[in-house]
């Protein structure tokens, strides 16, 4: 990498813990970013000669409040502080503040930051937009690219966003041990939404957006090493790694969909699957499942066979009951009964969802399975009136054409029907 | 005389890098090793999993078992080289063969030479 770029990786990765600890001290997000901002521009001049600082984040806060602080006093036309330079340069006063910044503190930096972003009051859009712009630091372009809308609109939405967080009051002291697992399970269930938002793109013409799903990875592994012991977290890590080690094979070159059983498993990412299946076994040797546990052993089991028809299907149904019983979803139930008409046939999965089409009458994936199971079973007529109505929920070009393929592997009427 | 040779980084530096960047990088060292190897200097190579999956067991009356590394730090223990040396600084310039190779501006190399080495097994 050169200078430019590892620069830029350390202060991506200090920015978390750096932007937080600059809101606790100023309780205002923008005056923490601008700090933050100044503090990456001094960082860009001074890094390169003097290398590294030992803390990075440490050196960010420091610099960036004593910028704001300056600012402000300035603004007063009070006397300036010292010449930041002079500042940075000393050695005492950056370990003098890495050392008053315990693990702890951070913890509870971080976690604010994120919390901030997933406020109730917020749509799940505003949430993720607003983690990416403040927590990831990635440009109001960039994550309008993401989201395929234009810049103005993505910079009306997180300005939105914002001034409904300044308006709700979050409060700055350290939460206590029941404030702070609330915060947690708010914040991974945006960080999953991030995630999902990635994997199967809500809208357009790109079925995986790849970056929003490395950044929902980074921000999952950046909590877990903040909070090890967290099963669930450790959980949602497992299962982001193990659903996005898939990623190479779950298009092909024609950018079409290529199901789960007919991937070529040569191109899953080892690594991803290996650091997922550890994790994902040390949550659940404490033995107190959750939902992200428990997903994540499903995709564990899909990972682990080294073909498809190695699938452990009987366990990926009771993994699939315990989930209905951690949390009861039709949406569950559906993904359940594909492992059922794995190990019962297509009769016992159709039976199995038929109750579920009052709750999911706009869900996309219901008519495709729907579709599929009466297909096997040479329902034709059935089948397609299923995939018709698929076809007329698809989110993205790659969904719509998936479904347009298995329309055409239908046999086709007979002459005397087709008159 | 055998050294190891520790790798320290920021974990959330090398887990921020792309996949590509990645490759690379393991592309460059391995290129680097197969030198190493080539001259009979290079022993047992080990790249550990991120320090998420660790767990850390405590010693003393009663053992107690953790989630994550044993500490807290800033840099962390990524993996390791064991190398045949000569002496101490031609360990040293293997070490700062490998940095060059990984060429971003974080992380540390530790090189300490080994007091005990028993390869047993060779494991796969």
């Amino acid at each position: 990498m050169k200078d430019a770029a590892w620069i830029d990786a350390a202060l991506t990765a200090a920015r978390p813990q750096a932007v937080g600890a600059l809101l606790r001290y100023f309780r205002n997000l923008d005056t923490a970013e601008e700090a933050f901002q100044e503090a990456c521009l001094r960082a860009l001049k001074n890094w390169p000669e003097k290398g590294l600082p030992r803390d990075p984040a440490a050196w960010l806060i420091f610099v960036g409040r004593n910028a704001a602080l300056d600012d402000a006093r300035r603004r007063s036309k009070q006397q300036a502080l010292p010449s930041d330079d002079l500042i940075s340069d000393l050695e005492d006063a950056e370990t003098a503040i890495a050392e008053g910044m315990d693990s702890g503190q951070y913890r509870d930096d971080v976690l604010r930051l994120l919390f901030i972003c997933c406020h109730p009051e917020l749509p799940a859009n505003q949430q993720i937009a607003l983690a990416l712009r403040i927590v990831s630091g990635l440009s109001v372009k960039e994550i309008a690219r993401a989201f395929l809308i234009t810049e103005t609109a993505m910079e009306q939405r997180i300005t939105r966003a914002k001034k409904r967080i300044a308006e709700a009051n979050v409060p700055y002291e350290a939460p206590d041990a029941r404030e702070r697992t609330q915060r947690l399970t708010t914040v991974a269930a945006m960080i999953y939404l991030l995630f999902n938002e990635g994997y199967s793109a809500s809208g357009g013409t790109v079925h995986v957006r790849v970056p929003l799903c490395e950044e929902a990875i980074r921000l999952a592994r950046l909590l877990l090493a903040l909070f090890p012991a967290e099963r669930e977290i450790m959980g949602l890590t497992a299962l982001v790694l193990l659903q996005h080690a898939r990623t190479p094979a779950r298009l092909d070159a024609n950018n079409a969909i290529v199901l789960l059983q007919d991937q070529d498993r040569s191109l899953w990412n080892k690594d991803m699957i290996a650091e997922g299946i550890e994790l994902v076994k040390k949550a659940l040797a404490a033995r107190q499942p959750g939902p992200y546990q428990v997903q994540a052993a499903i995709a564990a089991v899909h990972a682990d066979a080294a073909r498809a028809e190695d699938t452990d299907w009987a366990e990926i149904d009771q993994l699939y009951a315990v989930l209905q019983g951690l949390q009861p979803s039709p949406v569950v139930s559906l993904n359940r009964a594909v492992a059922v008409a794995k190990l019962h046939g297509p009769d016992a999965a159709l039976a199995m969802i038929e109750p579920l089409g009052e709750q999911l009458t706009t869900y996309f994936h219901f008519y495709g399975v729907k579709g599929a199971l009466l297909k096997q079973l040479g329902r034709v007529d059935d089948a397609r009136e299923a995939f018709d109505r698929a076809l007329a929920l698809a989110n993205t070009a790659a969904e719509a054409d998936h479904i347009k393929m298995q329309i055409e592997q239908l046999p086709k009427r007979g002459k005397a029907s087709a008159a | 005389m055998l050294y190891a040779i520790l790798c320290y980084d920021s974990e959330a530096v090398t887990t921020a890098m792309s996949a590509e960047e990645d490759g690379a990088l393991m592309d460059r060292l391995l290129a680097v090793q197969e030198k190493l190897a080539k001259r009979g200097k290079l022993g047992p190579v080990a790249r550990l999993m991120p320090t998420n999956t660790a767990s850390t067991l405590r010693k003393g009356p009663q053992t107690l078992v953790l989630d994550g590394p044993f500490a807290e730090t800033k840099e962390q223990l990524l993996g390791f080289y064991v190398v045949d040396c000569e002496t101490q600084e031609e360990a040293v310039g293997v070490a700062s063969e490998l940095a060059k190779a990984g060429t971003h501006g974080t992380g540390t190399y530790e090189i300490r030479p080994l007091m005990m080495f028993k390869p047993n097994a060779a494991l796969t």
